[in-house]
């Protein structure tokens, strides 16, 4: 026996609720994060993870709050992410109880961001999260492209060498959404999926594109995938985490039960 | 009350632990300083760190703390976590070497890249740093291992291990790649690579074996 393969529900806040979007533009209210927090604990969830998505700047204190009160209760490890762009902001979400916090367009548009993070609060609270979407055409070999602004800005950077140039940087793990996928529940991307997680060094988390159980235990065995994550399908009661996890069990993965 | 001195030395997040602790122990004054009066006033004395190892060492040097964790590690219920654990040890291969406080006999070494676990699946890479839940197989009868069934998993985050020279201090083993020390004991002392303050209800279990614990 050895290292277990993580489940992280994934809890999209906007303004203090849980909002889960189909690829990013339809919203549903799934209900109050500190309560759908203490729900995934007890089902077993191996970490959890927050995206904040507000969009206004005014609002943002709120995900501070929701933080602080989950940390107070529930005793596994917990990333933030979603307008973290300067050094102040890790430190202003580790003090509020988060364990790592999660890097996206910031990096993209100043990648030392991430370098001065890791050396200031160490690598392993320092996660990447890679947005990428498929460019090449059909008959060309597969590649993937960088995208920030929730999918909607492409930037022209490679998916693979970015991943190995935020490892060289710090990154302790890459947080890694198909945004191909994300919200169609027809699965992760695999294919990005395996390239990533050969091509670095550190634990990959998949996320995008979950619909069911086969979907999750896909990413670990297909996907070459450390933690596997998802949102929707935890958030509407499709599934309880220990159901997954007893599924994932089942096909020969190491969980923790 | 009893009080205990969570270690405050500037490397890394300290309210996960102190959150822990309260919820563990409510009848227990739990402070986070690095106040050296207070930590010698202290009942118990819990040591985390995350980060590089040189660089707690720095930190600990620039607040004059070196000594004083040396003296309180002597004589008191003494908890360890995560780099709270290396910096006991003499020395650690980190930054070309880097001297830790030499509380305890032996070294902390880097797992080796590429790493594979040959009896396993050897096809497998393993990642570094070693992220996640892993079982720790108990080596001892402990205080701290009340209520906690051998095997249980904690959440882990490390890229170096401990590397104790004597066997007696060796508390908990953990596989990743090889067998390497998860837990180690000594006396007062107990620390641990895992974060309990991570791993849900068997490490607020162990934490509050810790908050019972008279360090015998």
């Amino acid at each position: 026996m050895s290292l277990a393969k993580r489940i992280i529900p994934c809890l999209d806040v906007d303004q203090g609720r849980v909002v889960k979007g189909v690829q990013f533009i339809d919203i549903r209210d799934a209900g109050d994060p500190v309560e759908v927090a203490r729900r995934y604990d007890r089902e077993g969830a191996d970490e959890l993870t927050f995206l904040d998505i507000t969009a206004s700047h005014e609002d943002r204190e709120t995900i501070v709050h929701v933080v602080e009160q989950v940390a107070s209760e529930v005793f596994i490890p917990l990333t933030v992410g979603g307008g973290i762009r300067e050094v102040a902001d890790v430190r202003r979400m580790l003090n509020a109880g988060a364990d790592k916090v999660a890097i996206n367009t910031a990096a993209v548009f100043n990648p030392e961001f991430v370098r001065e993070a890791s050396e200031r609060f160490g690598s392993q609270c320092i996660v990447v999260a890679i947005d990428a979407k498929q460019v090449s055409v059909d008959g060309e070999p597969l590649r993937w492209e960088i995208f920030t602004h929730g999918g909607r800005k492409p930037t022209g950077i490679d998916a693979i060498e970015w991943s190995v140039k935020m490892v060289d940087y710090g990154a302790g793990e890459i947080l890694l959404t198909s945004m191909d996928r994300d919200g169609t529940k027809r699965g992760f991307n695999l294919e990005l999926n395996h390239a990533i997680s050969q091509a670095v060094s550190v634990p990959v988390i998949a996320s995008g594109g979950v619909g069911n159980l086969q979907h999750l235990a896909d990413g670990v065995t297909k996907g070459g995938a450390d933690a596997v994550l998802a949102a929707s399908i935890f958030h509407f009661g499709e599934y309880t985490v220990g159901e997954a996890k007893a599924f994932m069990a089942e096909q020969g993965i190491e969980v923790r039960l | 009350m009893s009080t205990l001195a969570v270690i405050d030395y500037g490397m890394g997040n300290l309210r996960s632990v102190s959150k822990a602790l309260e919820h563990v122990a409510p009848d227990t004054n739990v402070v986070v300083t690095d106040s050296t009066e207070t930590i010698r006033s202290a009942d118990r004395i819990v040591f985390p760190g995350v980060g590089a190892m040189r660089d707690c060492m720095d930190e600990l040097e620039k607040r004059e703390l070196s000594q004083v964790v040396r003296d309180a590690a002597k004589d008191r219920p003494f908890l360890g976590i995560c780099l709270g654990m290396q910096l006991l040890l003499e020395r650690s291969e980190e930054n070309d070497g880097t001297t830790g406080l030499g509380i305890l006999k032996g070294d902390v070494r880097q797992f080796p890249v590429p790493l594979h676990d040959p009896e396993q699946n050897p096809e497998e890479r393993l990642k570094i740093p070693h992220m996640g839940w892993n079982e720790v197989m108990q080596r001892v009868e402990h205080p701290l291992w009340h209520g906690v069934p051998d095997k249980s998993r904690f959440y882990f985050v490390h890229s170096y291990y401990a590397a104790p020279e004597s066997e007696e201090d060796i508390a908990g083993t953990t596989r990743y790649g090889f067998g390497f020390t998860s837990a180690l004991q000594h006396d007062n002392l107990f620390a641990t690579q895992f974060h309990p303050e991570k791993s849900q209800h068997l490490g607020l279990q162990l934490l509050k074996n810790f908050t019972q614990w008279n360090g015998s």
